[in-house]
């Protein structure tokens, strides 16, 4: 199994050098970074213009072979990402965003798909009930709701509870309060405070999907031949409602969790607009705006590392929830 | 004393319809009752309510007594402190009776420490001791595999140790070796034997199989259409049935004991097969696929069908039978050794001579549900051959009814679907597609094994007039001895892809050469109590499963589970160790043939 691991491993790096390759230079040519400069207000010179290009190392005038090569060299040998189009460093950048984006979304991510795993078990156990039909009603409700309306709709409902119970307690925008301070405590629970908003929506996410998938595949489970075994051994509901069903109908979810753990990062681009966190989603969406090569590339690396991780990780759950794969992998 | 298992009036509806109707069944201590009926007729359903385990549609009224508690209405609670307990169950498809993901000693500890207050290791130490009495080789290290590593028979027998972890009073058995060769099912049905001997449970025996029922229980009740129409001990109801339907019933069941007619000399030969082989690789990798081993599906196999004859292929799962079919059916030069169709040699024919032959070469299949188009009205399946083989509108019009007719279908439910016919009917009308061109080989793949007994006969007789009327010939695989007797003229049998014996059906039934023939002859229960158990005694019991057949294997590939092999000098041993037993036509693939007398 351990060199198993390694061969997928290897793969999967020469898979990210290729999609990492494709991104500079896809970007390259769909980018034009001359026309950001020449945009600006008060205009610059032609010659300032060049002069900009040629520091960040996407002066259109030399060959797109040249460039790549350069960047190449810096950025995969010496891992230097470059500068983004603002002078900035692109590594310190995304250093920075992807504790943002990971601050944002775990908690909220991590909270859903447990709950989501338990309400689809739940209610596949009381299939066509009440409860059953009320959960499935409610997360088709939260499935064909925009993320932007159900933002707005959260928010709608932090300030209504902040005016009547006269209070701030719910924060809604930001990572933190400007000037907090004071001891360790204060700074968390401030933090925690603003983390309340954008957990509960992406952790109702996360719940109504995955409480479908969990559920459908609970279902396959209960009308099993082994459930029914367990029950004639004489064991009480819990252990095989659990240990034989739900342990079982976690394999197929092994797929879901994974691609969850991808959007986790790269999909979370209105979450952050709306509630004022500057993460990777939000990343992305400038710098396509700006024209900024360095940084569409940058994020794209990030995407490709999350996709091809996630496959990696989707390979390892199934191998620990599935013996069976085990051995013929 | 009062009974330990005491039924009366017992109904069960499914959704509103009744699946069983006012059943009454008493069972003894230590009594092995045989339930017997054929697909649909409730037997599992009484079974599974008994310990309250029926899907949650059904609604179950009267009374079921264990030991003298009213277990039909007890609560969840109540039911759970008895299953496993005091009544334990054995399923019939082991496969997906286990938890795939849960090792087999810790399902079987699972099942210890249901009941009993002791502690994980000792419940652990239990397990590989049930393992150990079932007959698993190896029990500690085999506790520690997962359900998928372990054979069907290995399976089954691990389900037994479960059941009788918790030591019951009653072990309700739902067709235990329906899905086992018959060399396995006579394995298993000794350890239930056994089981019952160990732990003294009583046994409710649930099975479509007269001949198990026959070996194994005392008191036999006989089930139909939801009611039990006969019961009584097992020579009562076997040898004096007071009921048409049981009389009917034994009457249906092919007995390799039956007095055969001698058949006619038949013609000249119509498929001529020698050495044929076939392999399949092992592929391991994910973006570059390398071969890591070989499958030897088919790995020497001869045959010889002559006109207006019918050779039986017979063997166990994985003996390489549909491969053989399949690589017949190709058309195509075989991988090793050679085929001759009609005196033309695979391989070297041009696509409009295989398209000829195709014509008088057709195929039923086994599973007459899979192997019909669902949307498809019948008529069409059955002109579907025609048309491809170029007939205008007007000939498929006056052979499609003729068709039906001939194979005994109304020609008038020509434009009905299959789901509208029963398994009996729908494999008539693949009988019917099959003949649609007129071929002159008909290959069989298991064409009765999915049908009830009764339904089977009617097949069977169907099968043997056609091939009196049209002068066919047969190429019939099955594993069941007992319709192999009851319709072939000759017999090959096939062990791990080769060829071991082959002969005339009466000479091989009668004295059988090769040991694999006597095992497997010896292994078929006859539906007789007392000849039945009298066999038990001398019965052949192969040790152990099939060896893999990933491998190729030096000397005679048998000798692993060979009850001659353990008798032989050293000397003789060394040349089945080394050397190949050939095969020659009508003969045994054994260096030391005996001939013995097994029915």
């Amino acid at each position: 199994m351990p060199s198993y691991l390694v061969k997928r491993l290897g793969y999967h790096a020469v898979l990210l050098l290729a999609a990492v390759c494709l991104s500079y230079l896809l970007a390259s040519l769909a980018l034009d970074p001359r026309s950001y400069y020449e945009g600006r207000q008060p205009p610059l010179s032609p010659a300032a213009v060049d002069h900009h290009l040629t520091a960040l190392g996407l002066d259109d005038h030399q060959p797109l072979r040249e460039r790549f090569l350069h960047w190449a060299d810096r950025a995969l040998l010496h891992g230097d990402l470059g500068r983004t189009i603002d002078g900035t460093s692109v590594d310190a950048e995304f250093g920075r965003r992807i504790g943002v984006s990971l601050r944002l979304l775990l908690a909220g991510t991590v909270l859903g798909t447990v709950a989501g795993v338990l309400a689809g078990a739940w209610t596949a156990v009381r299939q066509y009930r009440f409860s059953d039909r009320a959960v499935t009603v409610i997360s088709f409700a939260l499935l064909s709701t925009p993320v932007f309306l159900l933002a707005i709709l959260l928010k709608t409902g932090a300030i209504w509870f902040n005016q009547t119970t006269g209070t701030d307690l719910i924060q809604f925008t930001g990572e933190k309060s400007p000037g907090v301070d004071g001891g360790f405590w204060t700074v968390l629970g401030d933090r925690a405070v603003h983390l309340l908003l954008p957990t509960l929506s992406v952790a109702l996410f996360a719940l109504a999907g995955y409480s479908r998938y969990q559920r459908s595949s609970m279902l396959d489970v209960l009308g099993s031949d082994y459930l029914r075994t367990a029950r004639a051994k004489g064991l009480g509901r819990r252990a095989v409602l659990l240990r034989h069903g739900l342990r079982t109908a976690l394999i197929p979810m092994s797929t879901y969790f994974s691609y969850g753990f991808l959007a986790l990062f790269t999909g979370a681009t209105f979450t952050e607009t709306i509630f004022g966190w500057h993460g990777m989603g939000e990343w992305f969406v400038n710098s396509i705006g700006k024209n900024d090569v360095n940084s569409v590339v940058a994020v794209n690396i990030f995407a490709a590392v999350t996709v091809l991780f996630s496959g990696f990780l989707a390979d390892l759950l199934h191998a620990a929830l599935d013996p069976r794969i085990r051995k013929t992998s | 004393m009062s009974p330990l298992l005491d039924i009366t009036s017992l109904d069960v509806d499914f959704g509103g319809e009744a699946a069983v109707r006012d059943v009454n069944l008493t069972l003894d201590r230590g009594e092995v009752l045989g339930l017997v009926g054929e697909s649909g007729s409730g037997k599992s359903v009484t079974a599974l309510s008994v310990l309250g385990l029926l899907p949650r549609n059904a609604t179950a009224r009267g009374s079921i007594r264990l030991d003298g508690t009213e277990l039909l209405g007890a609560g969840e609670r109540a039911l759970t402190r008895i299953r496993g307990d005091r009544a334990a169950m054995v399923f019939q498809d082991p496969l997906s009776a286990f938890t795939p993901v849960h090792r087999i000693g810790d399902q079987i500890a699972e099942a210890v420490r249901a009941h009993r207050d002791i502690g994980r290791e000792q419940a652990r130490t239990r397990a590989v001791e049930l393992l150990d009495l079932v007959g698993i080789p190896e029990p500690a290290l085999r506790a520690k595999a997962f359900p998928h590593e372990f054979s069907g028979g290995m399976r089954q027998r691990a389900m037994i140790a479960m059941a009788m972890a918790g030591e019951p009073d009653l072990i309700l058995a739902d067709e235990p070796t329906t899905a086992l060769d018959v060399t396995i099912q006579a394995q298993i049905l000794d350890v239930l034997r056994t089981a019952q001997r160990e732990t003294g449970a009583a046994v409710l025996l649930v099975s479509h199989d007269l001949g198990v029922i026959a070996g194994t229980a005392d008191r036999v009740a006989v089930m139909r259409d939801g009611r039990i129409v006969e019961q009584g001990t097992a020579a009562e109801v076997f040898h004096r049935p007071r009921e048409p339907y049981t009389r009917q019933l034994l009457a249906a069941v092919p007995r390799i004991d039956a007095p055969r007619e001698p058949r006619p000399p038949t013609g000249g030969t119509v498929l001529k097969v020698r050495g044929l082989t076939r392999t399949f690789p092992v592929l391991k990798g994910t973006v570059v696929k390398r071969r890591t081993g070989t499958v030897y599906a088919v790995d020497g196999v001869d045959l010889d069908v002559r006109r207006g004859e019918t050779l039986a292929l017979v063997g166990e799962s994985g003996s390489g039978k549909s491969t053989t079919l399949f690589e017949l059916l190709e058309l195509a030069a075989p991988e090793g050794g050679t085929v001759e169709l009609f005196g033309q040699r695979l391989g070297s024919l041009t696509p409009a001579e295989a398209k000829a032959l195709r014509r008088r070469v057709q195929i039923v299949f086994q599973d007459p549900m899979a192997s019909l188009d669902p949307r498809m009205p019948v008529g069409d399946i059955i002109a579907e051959p025609l048309r491809t083989q170029g007939a205008d509108r007007a000939a498929v019009a006056r052979r499609v009814p003729e068709l039906l007719t001939q194979v005994g279908l109304d020609p008038a439910h020509a434009d009905r679907f299959p789901h509208q016919f029963s398994g009996g009917q729908r494999q008539r009308v693949g009988i019917a597609r099959a003949l649609s061109v007129a071929p002159e080989l008909l290959v069989l793949d298991e064409p009765v094994s999915a049908l009830d007994v009764s339904v089977q006969a009617g097949v069977l007789d169907l099968l043997r007039r056609l091939k009196e009327e049209l002068g066919l010939a047969y190429l019939f695989v099955s594993h069941d001895l007992s319709v192999v007797r009851n319709i072939a003229d000759r017999v090959s049998v096939v062990y791990l892809g080769r060829t071991v014996e082959a002969g005339p059906v009466d000479e091989v039934f009668a004295r059988p050469r090769h040991p694999y023939t006597q095992a497997l002859l010896s292994a078929v229960p006859l539906p007789d109590p007392e000849r039945e158990r009298e066999r038990q005694r001398s019965r052949i019991l192969l040790a152990g499963d099939p060896p893999s057949p990933t491998r190729r294997y030096d000397g005679c590939r048998f000798r692993t589970r060979c009850p001659l092999y353990v008798q032989l000098t050293v000397d003789e041993q060394k040349r089945c160790a080394h050397d190949v037993p050939g095969f020659e036509q009508d003969g045994a693939a054994c260096h030391f043939p005996r001939a013995r007398t097994v029915l």
